[in-house]
């Protein structure tokens, strides 16, 4: 436990000289204990693992490196929003990569000018939606627009969906997204049996790969939807509800809560942001891919959970989602820059992860003791 | 005074820097039952968790027959004799007696890594029937009632042969018979060689039961004696440090003729039965009986939590069906539900966010723009000001910090924020203390005086009769009698409350 050892920084120099080596352990101890209860705890522990890694790899600290990791973060943002109002609400969305990778197949066989007949002769969608000549938007004017908005609405509907089976048949969360992350993985690669879509338009490939003064365009835009998100759930009614549905669901109702309709909103949202990560992965690739976003579903609810967002519900904030992002796409560069095998990355991966969540752990518990 | 089993001497506990127990020094006695009381806060929980191994000491000692006792877990605690009956009960619902009994050690079979089950079927039977509840070792334990579960808790502590047990507020969701039959086992404990801690705000409940009687105020030991030496008065007196004249506040208003909340016919196939009443302008309606007799159900249909079959509900004048809360609550109605952590309260959310949740969209354009944050918490301050809710920063701390009493004033606060025209409020001083007891009587009266009809449902008889105008009883779901305040006559009520159906 921590005594009244030190009153204030100031002072407390002059008098951890005199008293030497005790008090300054003190110090540090209380330091330590202050960056382990912070909010920022995560942006800390993201600063100390690269500042760790640079003697051992200088290139992580390369201009180009930086560039790289920061350009990564924001398609993964946009997804792990979404996952943060589903868990504050004390649900979970596993079925979010399904959805980015059915949602690209179905933007893609829109937009595209151009299908190999040898690949997709033996697609559904044949002959109906799309030909050797492309989709139905092929060449459009306004071809991206249109199928990014169909992209969404497909999320949308989806997180409708879920949000439906979750609050009117007061199914299991967790049963109705696996379920879902089955049935709409399978549907996107049934689709285009297993092909990625090429040829798309490239205004919509710039979306992914365009950059203003070295930013990318994606920063711009899900950095705008962060702020948006952070103020809904900070500022408005609605965002009072979701932490009030999550902490107490029956507490809610008594108070007047619409519970349905909240708890549908936050996976219509899951839905809708999931899709937008898709639009940013997609185009990077300039493909439509029926296995997108397939290796992201740990990287989604792991980041936001790292953040800090609780997987009880109640508890959740963007600015940790970001930081636990941050942190993860960190940990991924790093490994990769190591040149290891992906099961020496997946190995590595899993132990830090579970490092990071036992220091969240220890952190509750002296958050708790006061 | 008689030996002593565990003196405590000099404890001192600290939460959160707040010292709780500013060293306190007492002697639990040996084969007696010590009552001990005192307002929420006072450290009664906190003093009986150092001596079932849940926290320990920051300073001073326990000794147990002598020996200094410093137990690190529970379990530790168990194993030197020493149960605690918790007032939330600690068992597993989804497990059934016998297992729950023997959860801390199963017997095995000797050549098998296997449980002995009919081991444990035949000792759990013995202690089962030492408790008198007469049912198999292999129910489910959620299939009983709170009482029955109880019975369990305290076969559990026969079955590790504890010495000292701890009772904390054991009767609040016992009925009538249920606390008899509690009492009288605590007696027949006692009779064995048992030492009895008995915690309660149930005053004439300790009257009955203890041989000594400790007082606690504001972490330090205010009084201990035997019992002889106290009246309830002077309980009181002690633990609130001052002297209460009277447990109820005068009425300063009467009741209108003008109804807010007209009821009839509302019925509802095996809970209620063609309830039919009027609520007036101003006017405290009491409700009471006993357990299961319809009464929460009955609120609970009002709110329309709950659906009803049949009847009608007026509000102001004016019917309204399909009954949902949020319908309610713009009809002008609230309802304090009987379990405020539940129901009532988000415990992890700060105290203002619990207080603004109700009126929440009365101050945003729509649910999607800004809340004017001023004026929320503006009048959020306001409100909890004027039932003066203590103890914490009201944005920053969780509700959970509060005190019982204080929890509940936040649960009455939220309702309040609308100015409701029909209060429905079901226990409000379940597990509050005297003082705030006298405080949340206030508020019914102001309110009632500010023209609001209230609907207050309790088991408890004599605040019914010390804060109504008017008192329906129910039983079996039906109203059974109405009774007018100079009617108010406690062996009537209960035998209209006791009433069996006529059928």
């Amino acid at each position: 436990m921590m005594e009244a050892e030190v009153k204030e920084p100031n002072r407390a120099v002059t008098r951890s000289q005199l008293v030497a080596t005790s008090s300054a352990r003190g110090t540090v101890r209380r330091v330590l204990r202050k960056l382990l209860l912070s909010e920022y705890f995560v942006l800390y522990l993201s600063i100390v693992y690269f500042l760790a890694l640079w003697p051992f790899i200088p290139r992580i600290a390369s201009p180009q490196n930086l560039g790289n990791i920061f350009s990564n973060m924001w398609p993964l943002l946009a997804i792990a929003i979404g996952q943060t109002f589903v868990l504050i609400i004390a649900g979970i969305d596993l079925s979010q990569p399904s959805i980015m990778a059915l949602v690209s197949v179905i933007g893609a066989a829109l937009m595209t000018s151009q299908l190999d007949p040898v690949l997709f002769e033996k697609s559904p969608l044949w002959g109906i939606v799309f030909t050797e000549a492309g989709g139905p938007l092929a060449g459009a004017f306004l071809a991206a627009p249109v199928a990014i908005m169909v992209m969404l609405l497909v999320g949308a509907l989806i997180g409708w969906f879920n949000g439906t089976a979750v609050a009117r048949l007061k199914m299991p969360p967790f049963m109705v997204t696996l379920v879902g992350m089955m049935f709409f993985s399978a549907l996107a690669i049934y689709l285009v049996k297993s092909e990625n879509i090429i040829h798309l338009p490239e205004s919509y490939v710039l979306l992914g790969q365009g950059q203003i003064a070295f930013i990318p365009y994606s920063f711009f835009i899900v950095g705008a939807l962060a702020i948006a998100a952070q103020w809904l759930l900070s500022r408005t009614v609605l965002g009072r509800w979701f932490y009030a549905v999550g902490a107490n669901v029956r507490t809610a109702t008594v108070s007047g809560v619409p519970v349905t309709r909240v708890i549908v909103t936050a996976y219509i949202l899951s839905g809708v942001f999931a899709a937008i990560g898709a639009v940013f992965y997609s185009a990077r690739l300039a493909a439509g891919r029926p296995t997108l976003g397939a290796t992201l579903l740990l990287d989604v609810v792991g980041a936001t959970v790292i953040g800090g967002t609780s997987l009880f519900g109640g508890k959740g904030k963007i600015m940790w989602t970001v930081f636990g992002v941050l942190f993860f796409v960190l940990l991924d560069n790093s490994l990769n820059l190591l040149n290891l095998s992906y099961f020496w990355v997946q190995i590595v991966k899993g132990s830090v992860i579970l490092l990071a969540a036992a220091l969240d752990v220890a952190r509750t518990r002296l958050l708790a003791r006061g | 005074m008689s030996d002593a089993i565990l003196t405590f001497d000099h404890v001192e506990k600290s939460f959160f820097g707040v010292r709780v127990l500013k060293g306190i020094s007492l002697d639990v006695p040996r084969g007696k039952v010590l009552g001990l009381v005192g307002e929420n806060g006072a450290g009664k929980s906190t003093l009986m968790n150092l001596m079932g191994g849940v926290h320990a000491p920051d300073r001073g000692q326990m000794l147990l027959n002598g020996a200094p006792y410093a137990p690190r877990t529970p379990s530790d605690a168990n194993a030197a004799g020493i149960a605690f009956i918790h007032q939330e009960l600690n068992l597993f619902t989804n497990l059934s007696i016998a297992e729950n009994i023997f959860i801390d050690g199963f017997p095995r079979l000797r050549w098998l890594p296997m449980l002995d089950r009919s081991h444990m079927r035949a000792r759990t039977k013995q202690y089962l029937e030492a408790v008198e509840l007469h049912v198999s070792p292999d129910t489910l334990v959620e299939k009983l009632s709170p009482g029955e579960r109880q019975l369990v808790e305290i076969a559990k502590a026969l079955s590790f042969d504890a010495r000292i047990i701890i009772f904390d507020e054991p009767t609040t969701s016992l009925t009538a018979r249920e606390t008899e039959r509690l009492f009288r086992l605590i007696e027949r404990l006692r009779s064995d060689g048992a030492s009895i801690v008995y915690i309660s705000h149930i005053l004439p409940d300790v009257m009955r039961l203890a041989d000594e009687i400790a007082v606690l105020r504001d972490g330090e030991l205010v009084a201990h004696g035997d019992k002889e030496a106290f009246t309830i008065n002077r309980m009181i007196a002690l633990m609130v440090g001052r002297a209460i004249e009277q447990l109820y506040p005068p009425r300063r208003s009467a009741p209108t003729t003008t109804p807010v909340l007209e009821v009839q016919d509302i019925s509802q196939q095996g809970i209620v039965e063609a309830i039919t009443f009027t609520l007036h302008k101003g006017e405290i309606l009491g409700v009471f009986g006993l357990m299961g007799s319809g009464r929460s159900e009955l609120a609970r249909i009002l709110f329309g939590l709950d659906e009803h079959a049949r009847g009608e509900i007026r509000v102001a004048g004016k019917p309204y069906t399909r009954p949902s809360a949020r319908r309610s609550i713009d009809a002008g109605m609230a309802f304090v539900t009987e379990n405020r952590r539940e129901e009532g309260l988000l415990m992890d959310i700060a105290i203002a966010e619990n207080i603004g949740l109700v009126a929440l969209p009365r101050y945003a354009a729509a649910t999607v723009t800004a809340v004017n944050e001023r004026r929320y918490f503006t009048e959020i301050t306001d409100v909890a000001a004027s039932l003066a809710i203590k103890g914490g920063e009201l944005r920053q701390q969780a509700v959970k910090t509060l005190s019982g009493g204080n929890q509940q004033k936040a649960v009455i606060a939220k309702w309040l924020l609308d100015k409701p025209a029909v209060l429905i409020i079901d226990e409000p001083t379940r597990g509050v203390d005297v003082g705030a007891k006298y405080e949340i009587y206030s508020i019914i009266n102001d309110l009632a005086a500010a023209g609001t009809g209230v609907l207050f449902i309790s088991s408890e008889l004599e605040e019914l009769m010390g804060v109504c105008d008017r008192m329906l009883v129910m039983s079996n779901g039906e109203i059974q009698a109405t009774f007018s305040r100079d009617e108010f006559e406690k062996e009537r009520i209960l035998r209209a409350a006791f009433r069996e159906n006529a059928a």
